[in-house]
């Protein structure tokens, strides 16, 4: 099944916000509360057996804030399908997709531990690169850089780490690697 | 002829005066061994620095142990993570008495170019540090100077008073 067929099959038995065509990707924007059976159709009907990522973007400002990111691909026919949703802050839940493929199991927890996004039916859901008891969530674009200090059982401390001016960016030129190299540039 | 009974000259030759303090630390520094805490691309140098090249076993601080309990001296390698600070901290706490930490590169010194929410701001948060080492990542030739740094450190301490330094501080509050 080639990915046009693919999305058409989505188109005719679901709601779609969006379907956006870019340089021969297919990205369907979904509803939230659909994504859970699409997830299943893909994989059962479509030949989509492989979840390769699961992300998330936070469009400070907007609303809604967050965005899921799926991205799926067949073995079978090569095509790649992008289904996204939309988060509300009001509500951060999320309907689990680890029990249809097993490998969301640990992009979720990267989810909820860097934008805390909850997702509900997840088995397992906890931080999977903070430490446990960490109360922020870094990824988020009201958190700074530098980080936040707070109190943690076992650690103790973190502090805001010093940023000197930075943060430090390259600049992407044809210039000598001594001006392109990481310096504090201020926009 | 009990005179020539209590002197023997065969046993002349291996008999040194040297103070205790000095013989202690001379047998402490010339046998390092270090505790490998390979946190990220440092310990790729410290490999190599144990390796035939450069030979670290030149100073006596060939035997990497895996096991804090026999280490000496800790040499912290790479990015600490505040997630790994806490495994850093009770691995050095392992360690017996007397304990070195050598902390190698810019990010085991001050955090490095890891300006971040992540990184512990330097190792000397959480361990007293005896030897800091410049570079990301230093060559070998650095760390071996900052062990014989160490081993110069070590040769004015006061061994026995040194030996229990945090349980002497304790005691005394």
């Amino acid at each position: 099944m080639t990915l046009a067929e693919a999305a058409a099959a989505i188109e005719s038995r679901f709601p779609i916000a969006r379907k956006i065509e870019f340089r021969g990707e297919t990205t369907l924007v979904v509803a939230r509360e659909s994504i859970k059976a699409i997830a299943l159709v893909c994989k059962a009907e479509l030949g989509f057996d492989v979840l390769l990522d699961i992300s998330s973007v936070d469009n400070f400002g907007e609303e809604p804030r967050f965005e899921v990111v799926y991205e799926l691909y067949s073995l079978e026919s090569g095509a790649h399908l992008r289904l996204k949703i939309a988060v509300s802050e009001d509500d951060l839940t999320v309907p689990t997709l680890s029990d249809v493929w097993a490998t969301a199991n640990w992009h979720e927890r990267e989810i909820y531990d860097m934008m805390g996004l909850r997702f509900d039916g997840h088995p397992d859901l906890r931080r999977i690169l903070m430490w446990e008891g960490y109360p922020y969530y870094p990824l988020r674009k009201d958190f700074p850089l530098g980080g936040k200090p707070s109190d943690v059982p076992d650690v103790g401390f973190t502090k805001v780490a010093p940023l000197e001016g930075g943060p430090f960016v390259t600049l992407p030129s044809q210039a000598t690697a001594k001006d392109r190299e990481p310096r504090a540039r201020r926009p | 002829m009990a005179e020539t009974a209590a002197y023997d000259s065969k046993i002349e030759g291996n008999v040194i005066f040297t103070r205790l303090d000095a013989a202690i630390n001379w047998m402490r520094k010339n046998s390092l061994w270090p505790m490998p805490m390979g946190l990220a691309c440092c310990a790729i140098e410290l490999m190599a620095t144990a390796s035939a090249r450069f030979d670290i076993s030149r100073f006596g601080a060939e035997v990497m142990r895996f096991s804090p309990r026999q280490s000496d001296v800790m040499i912290v390698a790479g990015t600490v993570t505040y997630k790994m600070a806490l495994a850093v901290k009770r691995i050095y706490d392992q360690m017996p008495e007397p304990k070195w930490v050598i902390a190698m590169g810019a990010c085991a010194s001050s955090g490095g170019m890891y300006r971040s929410y992540a990184v512990l701001q330097g190792i000397d948060q959480l361990l007293p540090v005896d030897v800091y080492i410049s570079g990301c990542p230093p060559r070998p030739e650095a760390l071996i100077e900052g062990l014989m740094r160490l081993q110069g450190k070590i040769d004015t301490e006061k061994s026995f008073g040194e030996q229990k330094r945090e349980l002497i501080e304790e005691l005394s509050i």
